[in-house]
Order: C-alpha cells, then structure tokens, then sequence
C-alpha cells in the first residue's frame, strides 16, 4: 500500500499533460472535471498510502523512501528524485490533495463561461504535482524544484487574467519577491552540501553534526529567508495581497491552503538543523510574532473582502512561524491544517459571494446577503467562528496550542499572540457583519457603482466544497485536542520532530487559565467589532490611512528599492551601455578601420614599391644574420 | 671589423700571375660598366648593348675560373639569344622612347632603394668575409677535371644522370615558353570583335595616333584595366599602326601583314 | 695561381646590388627586365665561383639551369610584355596600379 505513493505527484502530472494536449478540445466543463479526477485520483492514493504508513510499528520506523531515478549521478553530490513517505509530509499530502480536490470542483463552476476555462486547470493540475513534489520529495533539491514550481504556477495563475495590468503586475510582483527569497534557499543548499556533503534530508540529519556554530545559523536564517518570500512574511509579505488579482480558486488553494504554508513546512522538516540554532530560532519566532500582529492591524481598515483575508493568511502563517520558532512544531503544523480548512472555506465563501454580486469585492458595498445566500451565510458563518478561535471551533483549538507552547517560552511574544488573537476576531467580524448584515448597500448605486442585481446563490459544485470544508472547519480540532490520545497529532508527528520538539509540560489549571483567556480574546474581539460594524459602514477614525495603506511598507520599498534601482537602471541603459559599452565595442570597429586605412597606404598599386618591398626583407634577414655572427 | 680586413688582406697575398690578374680587372670593369650603362641607360637600345657588354665580361670571368663550356653557352645563349630578343621587342615596341630618368614619382622610392641595397651589400659581403668566403663539403657531387680534359665532359656526365629528371624538366620549360609566347603575343581572330578582323588597316590613319581606328577606343580599356592575355586577345588591327612609331613606315608593311591576316 | 674566390665573390655581390638597384629605379619594363638579366648573371657567377673553390662540378651544372631557366623566362616575360604594352609605347610599370588598396 505504500508503494501507491507514486501515483500521488505523478496522477496531477498526467493530468496536466492530458488538459496540455486535449484540453481546448474538451472545454467547458469536460476539462475542468479531467482535473478533478486526477487531484481525486491523487487524494485517494494519498489515503492509501497513509493507511500503509499508519500501519508501520512502531511510529519510529514510518520513514519509507520511493526512488524514481537517479538525477545527478556526480561524483560528490549524488541526487536521486525519491519520496519520502513519512507522517509529516503525508500530514502535508493528505491535507494539500483533499483541499485542492474541493477547489478543483468549486472552479468548475466559478470559471464557468471564462474564455480561457482549460487553461485554469492545466496550471491548477501542475500546480498540484509541484506542491506535492516539494512536500514529498527526499532531498532539498527536489524540493527545490517544487519551491520554484509552486512560484512559477502562482505566478501563471496570479495573472491568469493578464490583459488586466493591475493582474500582470501583481504576477511579477509576486515572482519577484518569491526569487528573492530562493536566493536564500539556494545558498542554505549550498552551504548544507558544503558541510554535509548531501543533500538528502535523512542524510543530512544524521550528519547534522557538520554543521558548525556559524554555518547552521546561516543556514536556518537563510531557509526563513525563503520562508519569508514563499509563505509571506515579514519582510517579503508584500506580494500576498496584491495576489488577489487572480481568480478567487487560485487564492483559496495557493495563496491560503497550500503554497504560503511550503515555508512552514520547510522549516519543519528541517527541524533538526533548527534545533542546533536557538538564535535563529527566536529570529524566527520574533519575525512571526511580528507579522502575526502587523498584518492584523492592517487587516482590520481593508476594504476588499480578499484583501482583508489576505492579510488575514498572513497574520496567521505568522503565528505558525511563532511555534515553528519556539519549537511547537505540531501546533504548527495543527494551526496549518486547522487554516486550510477555514481560510479555504473563507476564500470560497468570499468567491460565492463575488460570484453572487457578479464580480463586487468591495464590503463597503455588500450587506444583508445573509438573506441572498443562505448556504455561503452558513459556511461563512462557521469558518469565522473558526478563525476567530471561538470554541470548540478548529481554530481554538489550533491557536490555543501555540499560544499555550509560546506561554512557557516567552510572555512578550504569548502577550502579541494574544492581542493579535483579539485583533483576528476584530477584523473577522468586521468583515462578516459587513458582508452578511447590515444594510443591503448594493442596492443602492454609489459614485460610478452600479446597483446590483438581486444576489443569486452559488451552484452545487460550488456549494459542496463549502459545505465539506465547513465540516473539517467545525470538527477539525479533533486532530490535536490538548488531552493527547493514540490517533492525535501529536502522537503522529511525535518521531518526525523527536528531540526538537518542544513541550511546554504546563499543568492543567495553567492550560484550562491559558485556553479561557484565548477564548476570551477572541469574544472581546468578537463583540467589539460587532457592536461597531453592525448599524454603521462608515467609520473613518478606525481606518486610518497607515493601516490602508500596509504601513506605508509598499511605498517603503518603493521609495528606498524602486526608485534607486530604476536610477541605476537607466544610468547602465544610457551611461554604461551606450557610451562604455557601445563605446569600446564600436571603439574596436573604429580602431581595427583607421588602422587598416592606415596600413592599407602600403599597398600602393606600384610594382616597384612592392620590389622595395622585397629588398626591405632581404636588407632586414641580412642584417640579422649578420648582427648574430658579428655579436656572437 | 678585423676578420674583413684579415680576409682582404688574404685576397691580396693570394699568389696570382699578372695575366690572371689583368683579365680579371679587364672582365671586372667590362661587367661593373656595363651593369652601370644598363641602369642609367635612357634609351633602351643603348641599354641593352650594355648589357652585352656585362655578359660579355662575366664570359671572361667564366674562362678565367675554367669554366669553358659555361662561357660559350653564356655567350650563344645569353649575348646571341636573349639579349637578341630584347633588341626585337624593343623595335617592337618602339625604340626612342626616351625615359624621364630625373623624375621620380614615387616618394622616397630612390633613396630607399640605394640605402636598402647598399646596407644589404655591405652586410652580405661582412657575412661573407667573416665566414672565409666558403662553407661547404668540397667535391661532393663531382671533381672538376681539368686535367687536360674539358670539363665538359664531367658536366655531361652528371646533367644526363644525376640531374637527368631536373634536365628532361627544363625541355619541358624550354616547350612551354615557346607556345606560351606564341599565345601570349598573337591576336586570335574573336567573333565578339568583328572589327578586329574584318575591318581592314587604314593606312590613311597616320602612324602615332592612338584613336585611329574603330577598334582604337576600346583598346585604352584593356591596358588600363587588364595585365592579363585578354588584352592581347581584343586588340585590332588599326592600332597595330600606333605603336609603330615615327619610323615605322618602313617596318610597316612586313610588321602589319601577317597580323592582318584573320586567324 | 689564380685570383682568389673571393674578388669574384664580392664582384658578384656589387653587380646583383646595381642590378636590383636598377629594378627598383628605373620605370621602363624593358629596362627592368634587363636588369633582372643583371641579377641573375651575378648567380651566376657565384655558382661557378663557388664550384671552383669547392672543386664541385655542381655548381656549373647549376649555372646551365639558370640558363635555361632565364631564357625561358625572358621568352614568356617578353611575351607579356608585348601583349600589355603593344598599344602605347610610353606606358612604364607605373601605370600598372589598379592593385591600389
């Protein structure tokens, strides 16, 4: 049962081939449910292959490797594109499949009647075997590949509408900042090898002793700096949001579900190197700790009900890197299922809506859609619990067990947890009352806004993934509930981290003291965005132009990067390229044609100048013939 | 420096008789005189009876050195053939046409030339002199006999083996100049040029005009344009008159006839 | 006994010099070739000079080569000459220069 692991990249992959070649051809909805079958095909090898892994005892010995081939067979660095099957990356491969499964279904219906419709699934089906590449793969280079794979199909799906310029910039945008992140990655590589020798993870864990003072913190700070840019935090956060151009399915799957989590999950399969750099560790905890709480504010005086979610994700990627860097790696990885549960069901929610008001994004002009859309009202309704942290609702959970880990290591950081916690409940709410109470706003037309038309509610192949995913949302804390028991995640996970995980031991009452105060973050949270949002839509004092406008970070950039960098690029395309450059090359042209029509006075046409010619020769061999006899 | 002077020095204490010694000035100043007549020479003819004189004087020196037979053919072959053979295409071509020797269109070209030489010679000669005049292995091919019998016959006898190939190559030679000239010099009758044969000579054209003659044109295009045997090939038969020469009358006639024959 | 090779030897060099000299001086082609007529007279001489002073018969067979050789050459030389310079008389070396670079 194991060895079904192959099929679970390779079926996407042979999916993508087949919306490649045939796609057009089947078109609206045929190539949509072509993706599905092969993200389903995928979902169900990964139960299976879960199954067989589960059934390996003791938990111990849950490490299996599937070779495919050997692709860099140099003496020195050896690379074989394998799986590695063990709890955590299927944790990560089950989690990825069944959510991007949802999706696959929930598209056919949102992009029905867009041109381009095969398109969407071919990237989608690519992008799917390239995250499940990089969460399966058994050495960093594979996963490497995957790093960028995830990126370059981002990028194709941000921009998914590219005749639109705002879509094609955020592309780039978001390529960008994601390059710059794989420079680190590349040169962690890099050194990993140099100590190591290998670049394989089992091998490199057993060998982590190699890994001397210096090299292991550059190597930690390095891999977050890649974190940063894939998972969007602190400080390559920037792309996230402008992100949202793409369609509503990419958003819910990439920037929520899956491809923002990849630096989580690097950094906590690395988890060993990570253990020999406390430093580095609370770097990474700090900065998590930080973007939790900066994205939060900023979240909280969006308009775009995308945007709002999309700083949401990363708030809460933030808390993830804030236990990955005090070393509550399950709680990581239980807030990063428990999320793509409920920020998949928000994105799709937010969707349905756009979808309903036919393509309005801005929550100033929604309203009492609660009356227009029962099923999303109820979806929605569960995954803001959810992400609130309203009990017994996944995030509660899920949140609570960081915060309770960050507790026992650093009261600072647990005391921005929490205000951030508050601050999750705020903006949650804030967005929910808008959007599903209050006045219906869309009826009226404001500025050069149109009235809408009466809100229709979504189709069923839209409506069952939010259903499914309400499911997982509500129930999801089962996983890893505080009281440990044989099937939770902790006891899961608990060989993958052994020895780096930390556990924070507290007794029952400080555990029962720490979840009431976390529940009651989030009801503070809760009602006082209630109460502020519900009546009024307008309310400029608490959305002031700092946060609007991200703390001013984009400008930042601009300003210190944009600007200077597009100084010195025209100063090289003018300056350097055209006078030096251009200069010594035609410079050379210029040289090589004066000194040839100087040369080329020699030849006069007069056969007696070349007779001269000659007895210059002869004059010149004599006298050297005998200049050597006479000095000899 | 000092092994010239010793080498001059053993020239001089070489033990010569007087009649050697006299013949060879006599030959030496026969061939420097005339070597210097050739190149002052403004009229050509004047500088080919120097010449003569120059291949007269090194036929001495040949006796002198007892190369008797290389004397005779130098003379027969040299003197009575080659120097003959000037002489005809200097009639040919016209024989007072008197040579700006003061004039030099080329820049620097004179100067050049004597110093370049001068140097030249005089570094050959102190090569020469400080290696004694001779390197070599000595009889290696064959003794000269001088012993009573010519040296002809050692010389006949290496030509027709040891040289053989070399020997049978230079008839070849000998038959290629010979058709080589013989194309080189006629005019073959073109059918792309009617005129040149079938215009006849204009005898009413006087000799020493160029443009005499419907074919007269395009030959100033050919000796600008080509150093190539097209040239002879296009010429016609009224410029055959031209070159003639003011006192060409007279070797008109027997010149232009044949010519004027179509090929 | 005889003069020695040497006088001969350097007779020899002189008259090569005034021979090459007067190829680059003079414009007149037949002139030129007359001169070069000079030159190889000087071979000449050295390769009969040289076969007495080495007592080698080679050097004569030499000279009956260069013999050949240069009445070929002035034959074909002539005939070139003729075949360029028929039409005018006064045409020198000089005004062979479409080579001109």
């Amino acid at each position: 049962m194991l060895h079904a692991a192959y099929l679970m990249p390779l079926l996407p992959l042979a999916g993508f081939v087949v919306l490649v070649a045939f796609g057009r051809r089947l078109g609206d909805p045929w190539a949509g449910w072509v993706g599905t079958a092969a993200v389903t095909g995928s979902f169900v090898a990964a139960c299976v292959t879960l199954a067989g892994l589960s059934h390996v005892t003791p938990g111990s010995h849950r490490v299996f490797t599937q070779t495919f081939f050997t692709w860099i067979p140099v003496a020195g660095l050896q690379v074989k594109v394998a799986l590695l099957v063990d709890p955590l990356s299927m944790t990560m491969a089950m989690f990825v499949t069944g959510v991007s499964m949802l999706i696959h279904l929930y598209s056919i219906g949102y992009m029905k009647d867009d041109p381009d419709y095969p398109k969407f699934f071919v990237y989608l089906n690519l992008f799917v075997f390239m995250m499940l590449a990089l969460v399966l793969a058994d050495n960093l280079l594979v996963t490497f590949v995957g790093w960028e794979g995830v990126g370059l199909c981002s990028y194709w799906l941000i921009a998914y509408w590219f005749r639109r310029d705002a879509a094609a910039s955020a592309g780039k945008k978001a390529f960008v900042y994601n390059r710059i992140g794989d420079a680190g990655f590349l040169v962690a590589m890099f050194l990993v090898f140099e100590k190591v020798g290998s670049l394989n993870y089992l091998t490199v864990f057993a060998h982590r002793g190699a890994l001397t003072g210096w090299a292991v913190t550059a190597v930690v700070l390095l891999l977050f700096l890649a974190a940063t840019g894939k998972s969007a935090q602190i400080p390559l956060f920037n792309w996230l949001p402008d992100a949202m151009e793409g369609p509503t399915p990419v958003s819910a799957l990439i920037h929520a579900a899956t491809m923002v989590t990849a630096g989580v999950y690097l950094l906590c399969r690395m988890n060993q190197v990570l253990a020999l750099s406390p430093g580095a560790m609370w770097t990474v905890a700090a900065i998590g700790g930080a973007t939790a709480f900066v994205a939060a504010t900023i979240a909280t005086s969006q308009d775009d009900i995308k945007k709002v979610l999309a700083f949401s994700t990363v708030s809460q990627i933030g808390y993830m890197m804030l236990g990955v860097g005090t070393g509550a790696y399950v709680a990581a990885i239980f807030l990063m299922v428990a999320h793509a549960f409920y920020k998949g069901l928000l994105f799709l929610g937010a969707g349905s809506v756009i979808h309903g008001l036919e393509d309005e994004q801005d929550l100033k002009a929604m309203g009492r859609l609660r009356t227009f859309l029962p099923w999303t009202y109820g979806t929605f309704l569960v995954a803001w619990l959810a992400i609130a942290g309203v009990p017994p609702f996944s995030g509660f959970w899920s949140k609570g067990d960081i915060l309770g880990n960050v507790f026992a290591k650093s009261k600072p950081l647990w005391a921005l947890g929490v205000l951030t916690a508050v601050l999750t409940a705020y903006y949650m709410t804030r967005l929910f009352v808008l959007a599903f109470h209050g006045d219906a706003r869309w009826q009226r037309a404001v500025g050069d806004r149109p009235a809408h038309h009466r809100p229709h509610e979504a189709p069923w192949v839209m409506r069952l993934p939010l259903v499914l995913l309400a499911a997982f949302a509500a129930v999801g804390g089962i996983l890893n509930l505080p009281w440990a028991h044989r099937y939770s995640l902790a006891n899961w996970l608990g060989p993958v981290f052994r020895g780096s995980l930390f556990e924070s031991h507290a007794t029952t009452l400080n555990q029962v003291v720490l979840e009431t105060v976390d529940g009651a973050a989030a009801v503070v949270g809760l009602a006082i965005a209630w109460q502020l949002w519900r009546r009024r839509s307008e309310r400029p004092e608490l959305e002031p132009a700092f946060l609007r406008r991200v703390w001013y970070w984009d400008d930042a950039y601009d300003a210190t990067i944009g600007r200077p960098s597009q100084v010195v690029a025209r100063v090289a395309a003018t300056v350097v390229e055209g006078r030096v450059i251009d200069g010594a090359v035609n410079g050379a042209a210029q040289l090589a044609r004066s000194l040839a029509s100087r040369t080329r006075r020699v030849q006069t046409g007069f056969v007696r100048n070349y007779a001269l010619g000659i007895v210059l020769g002869l004059a010149g061999i004599v006298a050297f013939f005998v200049s050597r006899t006479w000095w000899s | 420096m000092t092994s010239l002077v010793l080498s001059l020095v053993s020239l001089a204490a070489a033990r010569a008789t007087v009649p050697d010694v006299i013949t060879f000035v006599v030959g030496a100043v026969l061939v420097l005189a005339g070597a210097v007549g050739v190149v002052t020479s403004r009229n050509p003819v004047h500088a080919a009876l120097s010449l003569i004189a120059t291949l007269f004087g090194v036929a001495v020196l040949f006796v002198e050195e007892n190369a008797n037979f290389i004397a005779a053919v130098q003379v027969i072959v040299y003197a009575g053939a080659i120097v003959v053979l000037f002489l005809f295409v200097i009639m040919f071509l016209g024989v007072d046409r008197r040579e700006n020797l003061a004039a030099e269109p080329l820049r620097g070209q004179r100067p050049l030339a004597f110093v370049l030489m001068v140097v030249a010679l005089g570094c050959v000669l102190a090569m020469a002199a400080s290696a004694h005049w001779v390197t070599g292995a000595r009889t290696v091919t064959g003794p000269i006999d001088t012993r009573g019998r010519p040296e002809v016959a050692q010389l006949g006898t290496q030509l027709f083996t040891r040289y053989l190939f070399a020997f049978e190559a230079t008839a070849a030679l000998l038959v290629i100049a010979v058709v080589g000239a013989v194309v080189l010099a006629r005019r073959p009758p073109s059918p792309a040029e009617p005129d040149a044969a079938s215009t006849p000579e204009r005898h009413d054209v006087p000799a020493g005009r160029i443009d005499g003659g419907p074919a007269g044109g395009a030959e100033a295009a050919p000796l600008e344009g080509a150093a190539a045997p097209e040239g002879a090939a296009v010429p016609g038969p009224a410029g055959m008159g031209a070159p003639a020469g003011s006192g060409g009358e007279a070797s008109g006639p027997p010149v232009r006839r044949p010519e004027g024959v179509p090929g | 006994m005889t003069i020695a090779g040497g006088w001969y030897l350097g007779l020899a060099a002189v008259l090569f010099s005034i021979g090459a000299i007067g190829v680059l001086v003079r414009r007149n082609v037949l002139v030129m070739f007359m001169c070069i007529e000079l030159m190889l007279n000087a071979a000449n001489l050295t390769f009969v000079t040289f076969a007495r002073m080495l007592h080698d018969i080679a050097g004569q067979a030499l000279v009956f080569f260069v013999l050949v050789v240069a009445a070929a050459e002035v034959v074909v030389g002539l005939g070139i000459v003729v075949a360029i310079f028929r039409r005018r008389a006064d045409t020198t070396a000089d005004d062979l220069h479409i080579l001109k670079g």
